[in-house]
């Protein structure tokens, strides 16, 4: 069995974020860029099914600009054995990269597709369920378990109230929780082999996907900035506050 | 404009987070609600209680009864044909259903909305609420997930909505429910607590989160609430957790304990009405949106502040 494993490169999570003064987004340049949280996740786990035997290959791909390889040698460090850039300089909405890995899945055939829950740039937490919906396929969301047994796999999923496990027939989309796994670190020398490991460089028109954004963006603004706080110096003073406030 | 509500609910009785949707819905014109599940007439016939809901339609059926996406896209996707928007609270349920409705619709969604600007704009968090876009949808159908802290709950009564029943195709064959494990809690729920407390990785394990925590929550009628470090460190399970992955709370008063106030936190706290932080370190990040601040080490003032209520 493959699995597709899909990445994103984006804003460095511990980067707080700027908005750009004009107000046309958030400001990208000079900003450390990573591989998205969740997608290390995502990685991780295909790379533990691999190592279970429960996969032979792993293709890590990506849908964003040149820059986005850097993101997909990480993949390919961390143990994924091929990538697929489809390389564009527009942003591109869930919808569309949900497309365009519906079209790879068609081509490459994976068990699994295995994604993270969100990007912690646009937090759209979409693009999974939008593949599972246009592949005909069952999904297992915020997968904090996932086990393969035969053709079908076992996922236990976060929800609101603790946890629910669902039972998906193969071929099946997976998302990530943040308690899937801990990632592993790329080695050096992964990171050296990784650069051998082949990358091929498509663009969306390749798989007949029209990016053109379905929502517009009429500006960004920074959140509303809380007024200042006060300190107090003891709980004596705490207590009398809350009791102002009507909660004691 | 004709919208559709998808109402949360345990099949025994009505989840409140579809009481903002349905404030939401009613900016865009007339609201219908969906109930399905399994033997949840009784959720109809309260969700037809809310006030302002033109219709409830029901669809109970087996292959309904725990939500399965798999299962009640294409419902929804039927239903669509005489609704123009659906819109979901951004709830685990409404996030793991809406974008597969979106998709068999070829439409984007709108994740998380916290304003209607107009009848096809709205303004949604990006970048962790570090940034709030305005964005307006060109598509011919609006697919929504709300943000429940971000809209007043429409009345739960003074409604009567007529309730019809609907069919759909039932079970898609895809997925099956093999079970849940829910959190036991007798405090109240922490998306709609009027005053949470909060612990962080300062804690140091489980035994002194519910030491110091829970004591302080219960003589104020709190919920609990954790940030990450303190579920991954495994004082508490993950359902209590606040912020970017976790829950998004806006109560009145938020009591954040021994907690730094990393972004992915403050993401899902930072709209409280009141925030209150005790912590020993000074510098820390959490001061900055705190309204009110005691430097301290949580382990001296926080039984001391439990003994004085």
């Amino acid at each position: 069995m493959k699995i597709l494993v899909p990445v994103k490169r984006v804003i460095d999570y511990n980067v707080k974020p700027r908005v750009k003064s004009d107000g046309t987004g958030v400001d990208l340049a000079n900003v450390k860029m990573s591989m998205n949280p969740f997608d290390e996740i995502a990685v991780e786990e295909a790379i533990r099914l691999k190592e279970a035997g429960k996969a032979e290959e792993i293709i890590a791909v990506s849908v964003g600009p040149a820059k986005a390889q850097e993101t997909l040698r990480t993949a390919l460090a961390m143990g994924a054995d091929r990538a697929i850039l489809v390389q564009t300089d527009d942003e591109v909405e869930p919808l569309a990269v949900a497309k365009i890995l519906k079209a790879i899945v068609a081509e490459e055939n994976p068990g699994l597709v295995v994604l993270g829950k969100q990007a912690i740039d646009d937090d759209s937490n979409q693009t999974g369920q939008m593949l599972a919906a246009l592949l005909g396929r069952p999904q297992g969301t915020f997968a904090s378990k996932v086990e393969i047994d035969g053709d079908s796999v076992t996922v236990t999923r976060e929800v609101d109230g603790g946890l629910e496990t669902v039972k998906l027939a193969m071929p099946a989309v997976v998302t990530t929780d943040l308690r899937l796994n801990e990632p592993r670190y790329a080695s050096l020398p992964n990171i050296m082999k990784a650069k051998k490991k082949p990358l091929d460089t498509k663009s969306p028109a390749d798989y007949g996907v029209d990016t053109a954004p379905r929502l517009k963006t009429l500006k960004v603004s920074e959140p509303p900035v809380r007024s200042a706080g006060i300190k107090v110096p003891d709980v004596d003073t705490l207590v009398a506050k809350l009791k102002e406030m009507g909660v004691a | 404009m004709k919208t559709l509500v998808w109402v949360e609910h345990d099949n025994a009785s009505m989840k409140d987070a579809t009481l903002a949707t349905v404030t939401a819905a009613s900016k865009l014109g007339e609201v219908h609600l969906l109930v399905a599940g399994s033997g949840c007439r009784a959720v109809a016939e309260q969700a037809a209680q809310i006030a302002g809901v033109g219709k409830v339609h029901l669809a109970d059926n087996a292959a309904y009864e725990h939500g399965l996406a798999e299962n009640v896209a294409p419902l929804i996707v039927d239903l669509m044909g005489h609704h123009d928007a659906v819109l979901f609270p951004a709830t685990t349920t409404g996030k793991n259903i809406a974008p597969r409705v979106a998709a068999l619709l070829d439409v984007m969604q709108l994740s998380d909305i916290i304003s209607v600007e107009g009848e096809k704009t709205f303004t949604r968090p990006i970048y962790a609420g570090n940034a709030i876009a305005t964005v307006e949808s060109s598509d011919a159908k609006l697919v929504i997930t709300v943000r429940g802290t971000a809209f007043e709950k429409a009345a739960a009564t003074g409604g009567s909505a007529a309730i019809e029943d609907v069919a759909g195709a039932g079970d898609a064959g895809l997925s099956s429910f093999v079970g849940a494990e829910v959190a036991k809690s007798e405090r109240p729920e922490l998306t709609s607590a009027k005053i949470i407390v909060s612990g962080g990785r300062a804690l140091k394990d489980s035994a002194t989160f519910e030491q110091y925590i829970m004591p302080l929550a219960d003589k104020l009628g709190a919920a609990v609430g954790a940030s990450r470090a303190a579920v991954d460190a495994g004082y508490v399970p993950n359902d209590y957790q606040v912020g970017q992955t976790g829950k998004i709370v806006a109560p009145e008063v938020y009591i954040a304990v021994g907690i730094s106030g990393a972004i992915q936190h403050l993401a899902g706290m930072k709209d409280s009405k009141t925030i209150i932080a005790i912590n020993k370190d000074e510098d820390a990040p959490i001061f900055q949106v705190a309204d009110i601040g005691l430097v301290a080490d949580l382990f001296n003032a926080v039984p001391d502040l439990t003994s004085k209520l």
